[in-house]
């Protein structure tokens, strides 16, 4: 089991465990697991309404790619450690990362 | 003013839209379609119109345009009409129980039923989280530029680190008393000549460029006259200001259909699952912009959606004929 925690707009941290063989995205797990996010375009980097922060992970994760940046550059409230959860697909190594929902309700 | 009377009023035209004319068509009843976007297609069109989709039924594989080219040969014998370009505002529900659909260039479509084919929804500019910012839209907030002259001489905040922001820095630096660009970062993504332009500017004192920070609050007395910024040492500071432009792209909304008195849950239109019925008689929803149990956004779900819902909507456009369910393989397509 892959086990990640996410903490949402007020704060509340919540486990979330995952299953090694899975192919979603962090988006699609969030969905699943009743978490409140819109995910609008459906995980065609649209939208950034699953728009999330990597509180606690490898360095790797911490930098969105190109199709991410286009739009997180335009968004109020990114940062350097903003990703959007549609473009991160679930990997083993993910184990024990935080991360907080940012995306707009 | 234009006035178009037809059956079914279907709100988006993209490949659920165009296909609920064709369930529509089987049953007799005549459409009109609005879309925002200049073309029909709808997200496969205007997003990826070159990328495979893998689960229409029939086809490996066919790309968006294609799919979206056969479904309006398919529609062709149903003639069906189309607004293009305009964006629905309001409707209103008659007496007798029919609508009147008004769009943004005026035009009214009179029908007996409306289909909500609506994807996504529409683009709407994305506003960022300051309290009372909507107190002072049209009173110095404004998140486009319509008419540059109407900044000339004013002291002008500009928001975002994209192209737009990058552009009307620039165009507005030449008309503006002052103008100001706040970014939340220190580099920007927009093209490179646009963005070397505006450090030069910058350099050159022509405008205030204020990196790493963002906008706190806003204050004024009826109009906008002060922005309170937070920089990168989280001291705050205070700009003069007539105008604050945010620039931070569109995001997808449900726009004007949010108030129509329709049920609602997480930006999509909750229906009946019997026949894709909303809450309110004669309206129905279908495609990626509904939701219910067991809800999947796929296209194919939203062309079943389209059938049951044209069954449904026969009974509204002639509640004195009874229906008969007939395959097109026993009695063809018969055009209009």
């Amino acid at each position: 089991m892959i086990n990640i925690t996410i903490e949402d707009r007020q704060g509340h941290r919540q486990p979330v465990e995952i299953p090694e063989d899975i192919s979603l995205s962090l988006m699609e797990v969030l969905k699943a697991s009743d978490h409140n996010i819109l995910a609008t375009c459906g995980g065609m980097a649209l939208c950034a309404t699953c728009h999330v922060q990597v509180v606690e992970g490898s360095e790797q994760y911490f930098h969105a790619t190109d199709a991410e940046l286009d739009l997180l550059d335009t968004l109020p409230d990114a940062g350097h450690d903003s990703r959007l959860a549609c473009q991160l697909r679930i990997n083993e190594d993910m184990d024990g990362m935080v991360f907080r929902i940012k995306g707009e309700e | 003013m234009e006035l178009i009377t037809t059956d079914i009023c279907i709100i988006g035209a993209g490949p659920v839209g165009l296909f609920a004319v064709f369930e529509a068509g089987l049953l007799k009843m005549r459409c009109h379609l609005i879309d925002v976007l200049p073309q029909v297609g709808g997200q496969l069109s205007e997003i990826y119109p070159q990328k495979p989709i893998y689960d229409i039924p029939g086809f490996p594989t066919i790309n968006a345009q294609q799919l979206v080219d056969g479904l309006m040969e398919q529609i062709e014998p149903f003639k069906p009409t189309f607004s293009l370009g305009e964006r629905v505002n309001e409707l209103q529900q008659l007496e007798d129980g029919s609508f009147i659909t008004q769009t943004s260039d005026g035009t009214q479509i009179h029908s007996k039923v409306v289909v909500i084919a609506g994807g996504l929804g529409c683009f709407e500019p994305r506003k960022p989280a300051i309290d009372n910012l909507e107190e002072f839209e049209g009173k110095g907030v404004a998140y486009m530029v319509k008419n540059p002259e109407a900044y000339r001489g004013r002291k002008v905040v500009l928001a975002g680190g994209g192209d737009s922001a990058l552009d009307w820095t620039i165009f507005l630096a030449d008309i503006a008393e002052e103008v100001t660009l706040i970014h939340r970062g220190d580099t920007f993504r927009g093209a490179p000549d646009s963005a070397d332009k505006v450090f030069e500017l910058a350099k050159e004192g022509r405008i205030n460029l204020i990196l790493q920070a963002h906008i706190k609050a806003i204050n004024g007395n009826g109009h906008l006259q002060q922005v309170e910024i937070i920089g990168r040492d989280n001291e705050t500071s205070v700009i003069k200001a007539d105008n604050l432009i945010p620039l931070f792209g569109l995001t997808p909304k449900l726009g004007p259909i949010a108030d129509w008195g329709l049920n609602v849950d997480k930006s999509a239109i909750m229906v009946d699952t019997v026949d894709y019925s909303t809450n309110v008689p004669g309206v129905y929803a279908i495609g990626d912009i509904n939701i219910y149990p067991g809800k999947l956004k796929l296209i194919l779900c939203g062309f079943h959606e389209a059938a049951l819902m044209a069954q449904s909507a026969f009974k509204l456009v002639y509640p004195d004929q009874k229906l008969s369910f007939k395959y097109t393989t026993v009695y063809g397509v018969t055009a209009f």
